[in-house]
């Protein structure tokens, strides 16, 4: 089999090959270190498999989609979106005094999963029903379709994925071409907003974490623990690391929530700064393939999808380190594809199934 | 068409607008990426040490190792203190599943009690769960069998083994080595402050009295630590380095358990004491204060009820008579004072002085008797010394002064520390003029010299103090430190801890010192001496001087009749005596309390020392087996009980009869019993104060509850101490 015919078995399958093989290294990666930062319990690491494997036979389904049909369910979607989190809003299900699940008996369902994707189709859909670059009031109506599940998911509370689902529309209108003059007076509006944020809107709990942010040390033993745990276990790994399955800090148990939001540090503590630059070089891979097949893209549509869905790709990456480094404050972000959990692996995978949608069913459309 | 062309032409800006945008999030991206790996480096590389550092910190605890607290042998090398396993019963609370039931179900195999109990529950709430915590401690050997047969049902249960003290010699010893116990936090804070609670890390007990306590820092060694590493919830996971704790050096005693042996059993149960010492350089050879009592109770926590007992025994087994015993010496310093009379030229080798029976001043109707009713006649210090003529002294003490007697005695080791090596030490009273105008407000009398003259009146000292002046009597005015520890021994080197005599004294004419060390020779060999008969047919040429102290004062014309006054106001016993008399080896001094006069009652005591002493080590009788030892030790244990059973029933009879004349002669003002107990002068070892002391005739005060209430009455250091230090299991 030559590359050209093994390029195009893989566009047979609507799958975009570079994306999957740096996917699937970093996914082996992700596997590698939760072994190492769970107690090295294979049947776990077999139970993470299991649900990767789910998500990319839906990653692989929602390839095959054209990118025409997105457009024509994206306004479904979102509405639907909606009503789900007004349900969760009356009716939802409550964990940890956060409200972000539908009870369904079998299972539960957190809409705000399903915003993370209908909100930049959404916001996509209406863009491009309009010429770039798009009129004041059309950026307008989209920071609208924006704020309305923004608002509602803070509400949950869940201020980090409300953030992100607001970026992930916000980033839509970036490409769309909203003038930067709108993109100042935005960023002046959210500068001015923060104290408000501040003062008003957040819960003492977020509070803290800003403020251990900008000294762990002034609760060492209670919000800033996290933080300086981590801050040691990345710190002590220096630049060539502990060794897989060596790092103190994480098999000593210091580190919390390794195997989920705080997964990075043991990543960093057992492989080093090297190992460090070598996860970036990949997720930046990731990024530059999901920017390339969104510039490649033939309609306002698919560009606007997936340079958002790359983009918001790399808002997880970048929130997730920096706050287990100690940059940023501690928000529930898991790091992409590596960190323990199903949900998350389902929403991001989803996101490069339609990514490689893009990307493969650009032919067939014979637009050019 | 306008619309559409405006359409077409946007298709290509469209691209170019959404390809520059790309191109703009890329570029942010890459930056984004590279603040991330500048505070990546910063983490990894710049503060790489201090991060690394903090992680160890985290993971690596020391756990320290206590060190083996040093032996003590005595001088031929038998084992003294030694350092025993005691097992005790553990928990991990982390690991038992139900705590409550576990006791109860160990409690069915062994004996719990119910205090045990509570005491480790009380323990489980303060302590972290994965600590083990003892439910029972000092298991007997068949409870260990018990339990290491049942261990395996039980998660979370250990039997744990652990040096603790052991005296084999009981009582033998006490008042010598002391003994250890827990720290307490008076301890603790003193550990602080001299920087060495880090060294007691791992140390549960420290020395609380005697040669324990004195030579502390040597016995006990140096903390030794293991490495370990820990999880985050302080639970070992291994151990990554190990430094062993260096034990403390063995301590090699003069004391020689043959003599402590023949102390113990010449003195049976009179209380008194035996001190024997090397005159050469201090060493002392037996040491022995009875009664004693047995030191492994303290070790282990004494119960309440046997603390309360020794405390409140009229005995004083607490007390160490050798050294806080304070006793007017009476006649046992006439050898002394002669020579002090001699070299200061009161008196020569020929004065010679008429003896009535009495003495009296010149102006003063009361006079001063002689214990010889009728006079010694013409008597010079020879006849002084060997007959122990009182007036001979009270002439020549009037004559010397206080001043000159005070500073001779004082200089030859009255009144002041011995610089023995405990702790526990009265330094006695060797009265002046100006301690006389401090302590009572009274300007110092002839009378008070007089008295001085024979050992009495307001001079006090300790056997120590007897037997030190002897040797400085011996030695020419060179005094000498006494020492219980002879040395040190490690790997290292044996390191001496005996002291070289010193010059105290500026000697005028050194034969003025052998007059008196001749006429003490006499008293023990010349027909007529009072110490001639206890040591009849004594081959290594002995020499000795007798003292009766007497407790009550016999108003003129009465006579002392032992049987006609309470036990304990009958007179003290006392002998200091050497030997060889040209080449001294040993010093022995004996107080034998209420016992009646020195010559018949104590000098005995040192004869059977002295005895055992010149023995030939061939021909000496083999020393007893522990098991022996053992037995030996449980029936003084028994004799003790009886004894405290006899004063108790004494004591009530006593009680009972001072009611019944109380209720007879009610009209009087004074009743007739406190008379006596007033007018008894020190008869107490125990006091320091010269105001007589009547504890032995009050009715003891009752320590309810707790016994670390310090006892009315008593001024001594001893109580002070065990009454701070130890801690009871009440």
């Amino acid at each position: 089999m030559t590359e050209q015919e093994h390029q195009s078995r893989l566009m047979h399958w609507h799958i975009d090959g570079p994306l999957l093989g740096a996917l699937l290294l970093l996914i082996v990666i992700g596997l590698f270190t939760l072994y190492s930062a769970d107690g090295h319990d294979l049947a776990k690491v077999e139970g993470q498999a299991l649900k990767v494997a789910f998500a990319m036979g839906i990653m692989t389904m929602l390839a095959q989609i054209n990118p025409q049909s997105y457009r024509r369910w994206s306004l479904p979607m979102y509405v639907s979106g909606l009503f789900f989190l007004l349900i969760v809003e009356f009716f939802g299900y409550t964990a940890k005094g956060s409200t972000r699940w539908i009870d369904l008996g079998f299972t539960k369902f957190q809409p705000s999963e399903m915003m993370k994707l209908a909100v930049p189709m959404a916001v996509a859909w209406y863009m491009a029903k309009h010429p770039m670059p798009p009129r004041t009031r059309d950026v307008l109506a989209g920071f609208l379709i924006c704020a309305a599940p923004t608002l509602l998911i803070a509400k949950q509370p869940d201020l980090g994925t409300s953030i992100l689902i607001a970026m992930s529309g916000v980033f839509v209108l970036f490409f769309s071409g909203m003038s930067w003059r709108i993109i100042g007076f935005v960023a002046a509006l959210l500068a001015a907003f923060l104290p408000i944020l501040w003062h008003f809107l957040m819960y003492d709990y977020q509070k803290r974490r800003v403020l251990t942010l900008f000294d762990p040390e002034r609760d060492p033993l209670g919000a800033g623990y996290q933080t300086i745990q981590s801050m040691i276990a990345i710190g002590s790994g220096g630049i060539e690391g502990k060794g897989w399955m060596q790092g103190t800090q994480s098999q000593l148990e210091f580190l919390p929530e390794r195997h989920t939001d705080f997964i990075f540090a043991v990543f960093a503590e057992e492989m080093g700064l090297m190992g460090v630059c070598g996860l970036f070089l990949l997720y930046l891979f990731i990024i530059g393939r999901g920017l390339v097949i969104a510039s490649r893209a033939q309609d306002n549509y698919s560009r606007f999808l997936a340079g958002s869905i790359t983009l918001t790709f790399f808002v997880y990456v970048f929130v997730n380190i920096g706050m287990v480094s100690g940059i940023l404050p501690v928000v529930g972000v898991p790091l992409p594809l590596v960190s323990f959990g199903g949900t998350s692996f389902v929403t991001l995978l989803a996101g490069f199934g339609i990514l490689m949608s893009v990307s493969t069913h650009k032919r067939m459309l014979a637009k050019q | 068409m306008r619309k559409r062309r405006i359409a077409i032409a946007d298709h290509v800006a469209e691209a170019l607008l959404f390809n520059r945008r790309l191109l703009v999030a890329f570029v942010m991206v890459v930056l984004l990426f590279g603040v991330l790996l500048l505070n990546l480096y910063q983490l990894q590389v710049v503060k790489y040490e201090e991060y690394s550092t903090r992680a160890d910190g985290n993971r690596i605890k020391l756990v320290p190792l206590s060190p083996n607290r040093g032996m003590i042998y005595d001088r031929n090398g038998v084992l003294l203190a030694e350092n025993r396993p005691v097992h005790s019963l553990e928990l991990v609370p982390e690991q038992v599943k139900d705590l409550a039931q576990t006791v109860q179900e160990l409690a069915k195999l062994i004996v719990i009690d119910e205090e045990q109990q509570q005491a480790f529950f009380k323990e489980v709430k303060q302590q972290r769960r994965f600590k083990s915590i003892a439910l029972k401690e000092h298991l007997t050997e068949q409870e260990v069998a018990i339990l290491a047969v049942h261990l395996h049902q039980f998660s979370g249960v250990t039997l744990e083994a652990r040096l603790t003290r052991n005296y084999p010699y009981g009582d033998l010893f006490t008042h010598a080595l002391g003994y250890i116990g827990k720290i307490n936090e008076k301890e603790y804070k003193q550990l602080e402050e001299s920087q060495q609670s880090a060294n007691y890390a791992a140390t549960r007990d420290i020395g609380k009295v005697g040669l324990e306590k004195f030579y502390e820092s040597q016995l006990h060694g140096t903390v030794g630590y293991q490495e370990v590493e820990v999880n985050s919830r302080g639970r070992v996971i291994r151990t990554l380095r190990e430094q062993p704790a260096i034990s403390g050096d063995d301590l090699y005693l003069s004391l020689d358990l043959g003599l402590q042996l023949k102390a113990q059993e010449a003195l049976g149960e009179n209380r008194g004491s035996v001190v024997m010492l090397d005159p050469r350089d201090g060493a002392v050879l037996a040491f022995y204060s009875n009664p004693s009592y047995n030191p492994n109770l303290f070790v282990h926590g004494i119960s309440g009820k046997n603390y309360r007992m020794l405390l409140n025994s009229p005995d004083r087994p607490l007390v160490n008579r050798i050294t806080q015993g304070l006793f007017p010496p009476a006649s046992t310093i006439k050898p002394l004072l002669g020579v002090a009379g001699l070299e200061n030229g009161t008196v020569t080798e020929q004065t010679r002085i008429p003896d009535p029976g009495f003495y009296r001043l010149p102006n003063v109707s009361r006079p001063w008797r002689d214990h010889l009713k009728w006079g010694h006649g013409y008597v010079d210090i020879y006849t002084g010394i060997i007959k122990s003529c009182d007036t001979y002294f009270y002439d020549l003490a009037y004559k010397m002064g206080i001043d000159k007697i005070a500073d001779f005695m004082t200089k030859a080791g009255f009144g002041r520390p011995s610089g023995i090596d405990i702790h526990e030490e009265n330094e006695g009273n060797m009265p002046t003029r100006e301690w006389k105008k401090i302590k009572h407000k009274q300007n110092w009398g002839p009378g008070d010299t007089i008295n001085i003259g024979i050992g009495q009146g307001y001079w006090q000292a300790t056997p120590l103090q007897m037997a030190l002046t002897t040797a400085t009597l011996i030695n020419t005015g060179a005094r000498i430190t006494p020492r219980l520890a002879r040395n040190f021994h490690n790997q290292q080197q044996d390191q001496s801890l005996l002291l070289a005599p010193e010059q105290a004294i500026t000697v005028v004419d050194p034969n003025n010192w052998a007059i008196s060390r001749e006429a003490m020779r006499r008293t023990a060999q010349q027909e007529g001496g009072t110490a001639r008969g206890a040591f009849l047919g004594a081959t290594y040429d002995p020499a000795g001087k007798t003292g009766t102290q007497q407790v009550i004062n016999i108003a003129a014309g009465q006579k002392y009749n032992a049987k006609a006054i309470n036990e304990r106001h009958r007179d003290n016993a006392m002998f200091v005596g050497y030997a060889p008399h040209h080449n001294p080896e040993v010093v022995v001094a004996v107080v034998v309390e209420n016992a009646g006069g020195g010559g018949s009652n104590a000098a005995p005591v040192a004869r059977i020392m002295m005895d055992h002493y010149f023995t030939p080590a061939a021909e000496k009788p083999a020393l007893p087996t522990l098991a022996e030892i053992a037995l030996m030790q449980e029936q003084r244990a028994a004799q003790m009980l009886a004894r405290e059973q006899r004063y108790a029933e004494e004591k009530a009879a006593e009680e009972a009869r001072k009611l019944k004349r109380q209720q007879q002669t009610e009209p009087q003002a004074v009743p007739a019993g406190t008379t006596e107990s007033t007018t008894a002068p020190a008869a107490a070892p125990v006091t320091t104060t010269e105001k007589p002391a009547t504890i032995q005739d009050q009715p003891q005060p009752v320590v309810n509850g707790s016994t670390t209430e310090q006892q009315p009455g008593t001024n001594s250091a001893l109580t002070q101490t065990q009454s701070e230090d130890n801690s009871i299991d009440d």
